[in-house]
């Protein structure tokens, strides 16, 4: 089957961007936050919703078996997606958040001991900061921060110190959604391999541009948002190596993760139903598999040109603006780009760029501590997706000179 | 003047505007020329923090009028707040807490007010009404 290399075939997939908005052609650049979603994830998700629907696992009706078969048929396609070794290490969950605090809660409610300490980075998103902060409230272990330097890089130069005996675990994003770099992941994990520490990594926005293979990176937890991901609302994943998976406790318990109760005692389903409490959305689990089949659909070679052809516009041309810092510089980096332009609020330029039909992101990011650490309120951030073009590009610059010159 | 009226003149200002990039000029220069918040009053307390924008609201209670003064460091959130300042200070409590919000519908701005945590402007109209509560007792 040939690949698809055609910029407007795959924006023909979107009915989203169809739209207008504000009496303008929509210009999506909040990538970062959801994406759009394809005609074979919507229509899908509407076929389960008006007949292939009954609940997974539980039945023996033809519509339980039909529902299952495309749940686990969509776990299979994940499991490939990333290189899983096998499909129990791919477990459902609502999201990157729900997959964090699901480790954090099992993993460190097992390992983490009074005096030990879980290392995140200074350029976190809350997701992957709160969910470690309460775990060590209630063991009385510390919460360690690996700084960014200016350029917004991991100081690996401070790793080795960081890294001591008490660290039981190291969470840290694959690219942040503020900064944009792809940071080095691989060198990371064997640094914190050596001294016997796992490494989750998480995935929300590196998946949806870069290839990921989690036996090649050697993670021991990999987490990511299917909404992100041109998939439903509401699913993702938690990928973890299965002898890990297999030492950790229920973090939710009720519903297909058991597999005998009684009052005096009940023994758990082993993987992946273990972490799969409750029904599922499980419709929209389904769904990632048109998701994942759409990405693959696109030829590879087009995806990273068309990325980095953007790039190199977009920091080209941010750059020569006036009173603009662009946070996060550097050249290997997705299509994410958070700025500041002196004199010119973010939320007053996302307002206005709102009007002329551009979609932006501005505010915190949920970072705080990474506004704090560059002394900044707030941000404002453009991220594209497989179907944003050029000439988008092109427009976003115009409107935001636009928008500058307003508020000067 | 009543605030009903005072709100009728702020719809009568913005109904000469078809384009929100004039409706923006305009929020933009009343934003510029809006007295600025002392900054010694520009404290923790008087802050609310929304994560678009930060506002200040500060209310001082003499002779039975509430006098408000209020700052942001958005500029179009500036323009909005000097119109509520303008409808909303040297009123009584009872005015306040009697008086709605139905002109920022009318001006077409209703979508600042949508009630994501982001928004600092609900909260300082909130916070507007807990003064006006408060100085009422």
């Amino acid at each position: 089957m040939n690949k698809i290399a055609d910029i407007n075939q795959i924006r023909s997939f979107f009915p989203a961007l169809e739209q207008s908005v504000n009496s303008k052609t929509l210009v999506y650049l909040d990538n970062g936050a959801t994406a759009q979603k394809p005609k074979q994830v919507i229509d899908l998700v509407n076929m389960m919703n008006s007949g292939i629907n009954g609940n997974i696992h539980r039945a023996v009706h033809e519509l339980s078996s039909k529902t299952t078969e495309l749940y686990e048929d969509s776990r299979e396609a994940i499991r490939q997606f990333i290189n899983a070794a096998q499909k129990e290490e791919i477990i459902f969950t609502s999201g990157t958040t729900a997959s964090i605090n699901l480790v954090a809660a099992s993993y460190g409610g097992k390992y983490l001991r009074k005096g030990d300490s879980v290392l995140v980075s200074e350029a976190e998103h809350h997701s992957n900061i709160v969910p470690w902060q309460l775990i060590c409230e209630s063991k009385e272990a510390n919460l360690r921060v690996l700084p960014v330097d200016e350029n917004g890089n991991w100081r690996m130069d401070m790793l080795d110190n960081l890294l001591d005996s008490s660290v039981k675990i190291v969470s840290v994003s694959h690219v942040s959604n503020v900064l944009g770099l792809i940071n080095p992941v691989e060198e990371l994990i064997f640094k914190a391999h050596a001294k016997g520490i796992p490494v989750l990594i998480d995935g929300a926005q590196s998946i949806v541009h870069i290839e990921t293979d989690v036996r090649k990176l050697d993670c021991d937890f990999y987490v990511f948002s299917g909404h992100k991901l041109y998939g439903p609302t509401g699913t993702g994943v938690l990928y973890g190596k299965r002898e890990i998976l297999d030492s950790m406790p229920p973090w939710m318990g009720g519903g297909d993760m058991v597999e005998t109760v009684t009052f005096e005692k009940t023994t758990y389903a082993p993987l992946p139903l273990k972490f799969e409490a409750g029904t599922p959305n499980f419709i929209g689990a389904a769904a990632m598999l048109e998701a994942i089949r759409f990405v693959e659909s696109i030829d590879k070679k087009f995806l990273e040109n068309t990325e980095r052809s953007i790039v190199e516009y977009m920091t080209e041309e941010l750059l020569k603006i006036e009173g603009l810092r662009l946070y996060g510089a550097g050249e290997n980096r997705i299509s994410l780009f958070s700025f500041t332009v002196n004199g010119a609020h973010p939320s007053d330029l996302a307002m206005i760029m709102d009007k002329m039909g551009v979609a932006l992101r501005s505010g915190q990011m949920c970072a705080e501590p990474l506004m704090r650490r560059y002394g900044v309120e707030s941000m404002l951030r453009a991220s594209f997706a497989a179907y944003n073009t050029i000439d988008e590009a092109e427009y976003l610059i115009t409107s935001l000179k636009r928008a500058i010159k307003m508020l000067s | 003047m009543t605030i009903k009226e005072v709100e009728q003149q702020i719809v009568e200002e913005f109904s000469i505007f078809t384009d929100w990039m004039d409706k923006y000029e305009y929020l933009i220069e009343l934003g510029k020329s809006l007295p600025i918040i002392k900054e010694g009053e520009k404290l923790e307390g008087n802050l609310i923090k929304g994560c678009q924008s930060r506002v200040w609201l500060n209310a001082e209670f003499k002779d039975g009028l509430i006098y408000f003064t209020a700052d942001s460091d958005a500029i179009i959130t500036k323009g909005i707040i000097s119109l509520l300042v303008r409808v909303f200070s040297e009123r009584t409590p009872a005015e306040i807490i009697n008086a709605d919000l139905n002109f920022i519908k009318e001006i077409g701005l209703q979508e600042n007010l949508s009630p994501t945590r982001a928004n600092g402007l609900l909260s300082m109209i909130k916070q507007i009404k807990i003064y006006a509560m408060a100085y009422s007792a």
